[in-house]
């Protein structure tokens, strides 16, 4: 498998065409089937996470709208409870774990690289492997759905309705399952954004200019890296009590049903900030770039991150507020969910002053702002308010709460992803998206969130609780649900829209170049598509908005190799230059590895002995990945 | 753009060790994750207690005698541990590969003294949730002794190849050594909370 | 307070149909709902004005316009930036002392709104799958009684509900009155209410339970002290003696015939309590959880096919020919 021995080659004994020419094969990934099963470049792996995302998008999008159409009437006959049921679970459940959070880790595998000026990103093998972990907890949730045996007991399966007793079959185990598929990926992502960051940065990339859509990934990965092990142990202890019979939810043999509620709003809670901040980071990227000017209160934005990041993790009982806790703690919950508008206010202030300061540029990405502000505003009101216990007992469980959450979730991180897409999508394509289909897509996509969603407020404080298949028409409910049915309709269309804009852009946008919007940070300096090796020099730089201070010519070091798969690693605080480090080639291991955990994942949700036949195959993968092939890569 | 050359790379090592090492960040970073994990654990062990009338929950505490051969392995491991971090570091083969034996052996032992261990704890996972959660604490923390294990076995054999001579996988080695002083740092807590808590 | 009515007569006005109303969170009647609907509007009222300030701003800051070849300025003016910084500050002590003075008002409510009440009535609900057992305490074991799906109670009267579940997690919620509370397997929690004036209203589950968490309605109908009492000893008395040959020959197949199996009648032989109290459901308003209204011809269409009117119901279908279905719900409806 490894070439013969040759002469190393370094970037400085080659001019500029040729190095790139050289540079080109040493990073390639082949085209066909085999380059795509074996490839370790973060920029494909990152652009099939955000289509793969995008899709499961789609078809959560497809669900919500069968649930619009049955509440539309009083009494509709259209889907009856159990399929209802399924349906309102696989949209959470699809919406939370196979499309929130990957779009975003996906956002962060792409650029974050690109941001910092290195080649590729930390442990670029794992990447790949928590790809096909991705992809196949996705496809066994639907192909569960599709079979009718999908789980039904709601996105944070309440036990005892999820437990042994109530929860009859194996749809209970497929979610826990899915869980643990996709948070396995999403922490494997997470620890390889957290080392990038760290150690990968160009020289000269202090604390202090590192972009803030780098901050926020960071952030997010410690939410990650400390949240998701919460979710996993009580899955893994949910499918304990229903596959062997242990009891940590059974309360008649000293288990507790809020046990779960605790574990999973541990969990849960830090999770919408897992979605909601890199959304943050998003905008701190577009806002700067136009409205041609840096940040204002750029460090309050950073600390801003950190403070949301930290009290994430002591709000959750705030979704218990009505299973009888004692008052004293309740309250600590509603000063701890209440304070973290300090934080958000921060951000949004932020923006705000930069946004009055500077001299906006009226194109897509910024009306996706501007759409995120006016609506993630109120999703916030909305969440001091039910931060308040007293009223929370009044609006907890019903359509007031999906209001909300589908104003921070869509407002506060899909619009922001919308307008990053058309950010990022020249960068990523070398083609922009159309301004023209992208001003229909704002508009019909914020009036139709709007319309469709505004109205459940009023359902709720009119009574209208949340999971339900139907009401009768005595309740009143129907002229609202209606309203709200029909304007889903819009929305959708705008999201029809928006997918029609990517696909044709990809064909027919106008050619971008380098930097199509003149903005200011490291991925603007490379070409579009981003070559392989993302530069053929690491730059170094000297400021927080490289592109800007030195708008005609970049700054760069010589002297890694051209000849095998190199990048920079340079210290934590300064950046920098420590040590060269090599980037692995091209393997199959891990696309094989990801197959032994799935099966033998997929079988434990059958038989416990699975998880120990299964770690045979997984370890002799795991040991064909990690032995050194002899290849340049492997020299010190 | 244009481009001016600025800084000289090609000085610098091919391959980091220590706090320049992008795995040992990465080690770093699973240990913390897995920290998580059992912290959680343990939290649901004392949130199970501070529930239930009287803990343990019908059954006799553990037996001692397992638990504590487990804790004195566990912690002498540690010295031999040390020391192949510190050969490693200065990059000693020989040594190293002896180490890589040594650590293999008092990998595989401490989880023949945890069939032992489950069999002292006096209570089934399925009796009752008191069991429930011994059984995951225990099991959880086997779990990482024993891809430790692997870990440490597939890299002692490593050491004996043509591969060992490489310098990349002294920092495996470290990687390795902190990882194990992580498997033994977790156990200390949950020894505590299943053989002591009952009995206080 | 009447701007406040007046607002949220227009909400629901927006929902008009003859029982709007009766199942809502804008509508109190009684301690705590009116106090919540208080903090809602108050609540409502902050927060919108907090929305429109930070829109204004947003509309004045998007006054000046740029292309995106504009130059971009690297460094900006840092007395700009310190101004800058200044009002940024200002709004984020705004935001802390808004927060911290809602935060004060929420306590402030939660200390309010849960007195300790003296002599309450205390009434036990039991969650199943999913209809709710009532169980009426009292000091004196021979006066209390069981019912299902129906609670009564005195206008101006503290009551005390006592929530438990059989099965899974279920949700006490009557919005009208007051806000809800879970019943969770393994624990034992209260909600109290007092209701200020006579009148009908709805109370649903509100914490998924399963396939017809839709259809796990209640009423609560809140009486004068007389008629509640004069309800009680209606309720404290036995099961209706069946009047005429249809109703007699009813009762016969209730005991005689599957029925027995679940349910309770008292005075006659059928004791069981898988299924609700049947003493005297021909008095109650609704059948099978709020879902039809109680008349013969529902009694005897949920007795026929349970399964297509409700899916999933416990109630299994009881097999009887034409005749005895009739004579069951004759007996049934007469059970008042």
């Amino acid at each position: 498998m490894s070439a013969p021995r040759s002469q190393p080659v370094n970037d400085t004994q080659l001019d500029s065409a040729g190095l790139a020419r050289r540079l080109s094969q040493t990073w390639a990934t082949p085209k066909g089937l085999w380059g795509a099963l074996t490839t370790v470049d973060h920029k494909i792996i990152g652009r099939r996470y955000v289509v793969t995302a995008l899709i499961f998008l789609a078809l959560g999008g497809v669900l919500a709208l069968l649930m619009r159409w049955q509440l539309a009437r009083a009494n509709n006959g259209l889907i009856g409870p159990d399929l209802y049921d399924q349906i309102f679970t696989q949209h959470g459940s699809n919406m939370m774990f196979l499309f929130a959070v990957p779009v975003m880790e996906a956002m962060g595998i792409y650029l974050v690289p690109l941001m910092i000026g290195t080649r590729n990103i930390a442990f670029p093998r794992l990447n790949a492997y928590s790809y096909w972990l991705y992809l196949a907890g996705g496809l066994m949730l639907w192909i569960s759905f599709a079979l009718d045996m999908a789980p039904d007991v709601g996105w944070f399966a309440y036990v005892p309705l999820s437990g042994p007793q109530f929860g009859a079959g194996k749809r209970s185990d497929i979610w826990a399952q899915m869980i643990t598929f996709t948070e396995v990926s999403a922490l494997a992502v997470a620890v390889e954004l957290v080392v990038t960051i760290f150690k990968q940065r160009a020289p000269g990339m202090t604390l202090q200019r590192i972009p803030v859509f780098v901050w926020a990934m960071l952030v997010t990965s410690f939410l990650i890296i400390l949240a998701m092990p919460a979710i996993m142990v009580a899955s893994t202890s949910l499918i304990l009590d229903r596959l062997v019979g242990t009891h940590f939810f059974n309360p008649a043999e000293g288990g507790d049903v809020l046990l779960w509620q605790h574990l999973f709003w541990f969990f849960g809670h830090p999770e919408v900030y897992i979605i909601f901040l890199p959304a943050t980071g998003m905008i701190s990227a577009i806002i700067p770039t136009f409205v041609r000017r840096p940040l204002v209160g750029r460090l309050g934005l950073v600390l801003a991150l950190i403070a949301t990041g930290v009290l994430a993790f002591g709000l959750w009982v705030h979704h218990m507020f009505v299973v009888g806790l004692p008052r004293l703690g309740e309250s600590f919950f509603t000063v701890s969910s209440m304070s973290i508008a300090i934080p958000a206010g921060v951000q949004i202030f932020c923006w705000l002053a930069t946004l009055w300061d500077g001299k906006p540029v009226m194109r897509v990405p910024l009306l996706f702002v501007i759409a995120f502000l006016v609506t993630f505003v109120i999703g916030g009101l909305t969440g001091v308010m039910v931060a308040s216990v007293p009223f929370d007992t009044q609006v907890h469980d019903t359509y007031f709460v999906v209001a909300h959450f589908h104003y921070v979730l869509i407002g506060g991180a899909v619009f922001p992803l919308m307008g990053a897409l058309y950010y990022w999508f020249p960068k990523f394509t070398g083609r922009l998206m159309s301004e023209r289909l992208g001003r229909w897509v704002v508009s019909l996509v914020f009036v139709g969130f709007n319309l469709t969603f505004f109205p459940m407020h009023i359902l709720g404080l009119e009574g209208m609780p949340r999971r339900v298949y139907t009401y009768s028409e005595q309740m009143g409910w129907q002229s609202l649900n209606l309203l709200s049915s029909s304007a889903a309709i819009v929305l959708a269309a705008g999201f029809a829209l928006f997918f029609i804009d990517l696909l044709r852009s990809l064909r027919r946008g106008e050619p971008a170049g380098e930097n199509p919007w003149n903005a200011a940070t490291l991925e603007w300096a490379t070409a579009s598509p981003p070559p392989s090796c993302n530069f053929v020099h690491i730059p170094v730089v000297t400021g927080a908005e490289p592109l800007w201070e030195n708008p005609e010519t970049i700054e760069v070091a010589e002297g890694l190799r051209a000849d095998r798969r190199e990048l920079l690693v340079t210290s934590l605080t300064e950046a920098r230059p420590v040590a060269r480090e090599s980037s692995p080639r091209n393997t199959i291991w891990p696309f094989l590895a990801a197959i032994a955990t799935t099966v033998m994942l997929i079988a434990s949700i059958f038989t416990p002995w699975a998880m120990v036949w299964g770690a045979v195959p997984l370890a002799a993968t795991l040991i064909g990945w990690f032995w050194p092939k002899g290849t340049p890569e492997d020299e010190s | 753009m244009k481009e001016r050359v600025v800084m000289q790379l090609d000085a610098l090592p091919m391959h980091g060790r220590g706090s320049d090492s992008p795995t040992m960040w990465g080690t770093l970073a699973f240990m913390l994750l897995e920290g998580s994990a059992f912290a959680l654990c343990i939290g649901i062990y004392l949130y199970l207690l501070v529930l239930a009338p009287q803990w343990p929950i019908g059954a006799l505490p553990p037996r001692w005698p397992a638990g504590t051969v487990m804790t004195v392995l566990l912690l002498a491991s540690l010295v031999p541990n040390y020391l192949v971090g510190r050969w490693s570091r200065e990059n000693d083969l020989a040594r190293v590969r002896l180490g890589m034996v040594i650590m293999s052996v008092l990998g595989i032992a401490p989880l023949i003294v945890r069939v032992f261990e489950f069999r002292s704890l006096n209570v089934w996972w399925d009796t009752n949730a008191y069991g429930s959660i011994l059984w995951l604490l225990l099991g959880l923390h086997s779990m990482h002794i024993a891809t430790d294990v692997a870990d440490t076995l597939v890299l002692g054999v490593m050491m004996f190849t043509r591969h060992g001579s490489n310098s990349r996988r002294m920092g495996d080695v470290e990687d390795n050594v902190l990882y194990w002083n992580f498997v033994v740092l977790t156990w200390l807590p949950i020894y505590f909370c299943i053989y002591w808590i009952p009995r206080l | 307070m009447s701007l406040a009515r007046l607002a949220t007569g227009s909400l629901v006005c927006l929902s008009c149909t003859a029982c709007a109303g009766w199942q809502s969170a804008l509508e109190a009647h009684g301690t705590p709902a009116t106090g919540l609907l208080h903090l809602t509007w108050l609540l409502f009222v902050v927060g919108a004005l907090v929305w429109i300030c930070v829109m204004a701003i947003l509309v004045l800051a998007l006054r000046s316009r740029a292309a995106i070849s504009t130059q971009a300025t690297a460094t900006p003016d840092t007395r700009v930036e310190r101004r800058l910084n200044r009002a940024v500050t200002g709004a984020v002590i705004a935001t802390a002392l808004i927060v911290m003075g809602l935060t004060i008002t929420s306590f402030w409510v939660a200390r309010v709104l849960s007195p300790e009440s003296s002599s309450p009535l205390r009434i036990r609900v039991r969650g199943y799958q999913w209809w709710w057992q009532v169980t009426y305490l009292d000091a004196r074991p021979d006066r209390t009684f069981i019912t299902a799906n129906e609670i009564h109670v005195p206008s101006g009267r503290p009551i005390v509900v006592e929530l438990s579940a059989a099965d899974v997690i279920h949700s006490f919620w009557v919005p009208n009155l007051a806000g809800k509370q879970d019943l969770i397997p393994g624990r034992d929690n209260t909600l109290q209410f007092t209701a200020r004036e006579p009148g009908t209203y709805r109370g649903q589950c509100a914490e998924f339970c399963g396939l017809q968490h839709a259809h796990m309605a209640f009423l609560v109908i809140v009486d004068p002290p007389e008629q509640f009492e004069h309800w009680r000893e209606a309720q404290l008395a036995p099961g209706a003696s069946p009047g005429g040959t249809q109703e007699q020959q009813g009762q016969r197949v209730f005991q005689s015939k599957a029925c027995a199996a679940c349910h309770t009648v008292q005075g006659t032989s059928a004791a069981a309590t898988v299924g609700p109290d049947l003493t005297h459901v021909g008095s109650r308003r609704y059948i099978a959880a709020g879902l039809l209204e109680t008349t013969r011809g529902s009694l005897a269409a949920w007795i026929a096919d349970p399964q297509t009117l409700k899916p999933g119901t416990n109630m299994p279908m009881v097999p009887l020919n034409a005749e005895e279905l009739n004579a069951v719900s004759a007996y049934l409806v007469s059970l008042k």
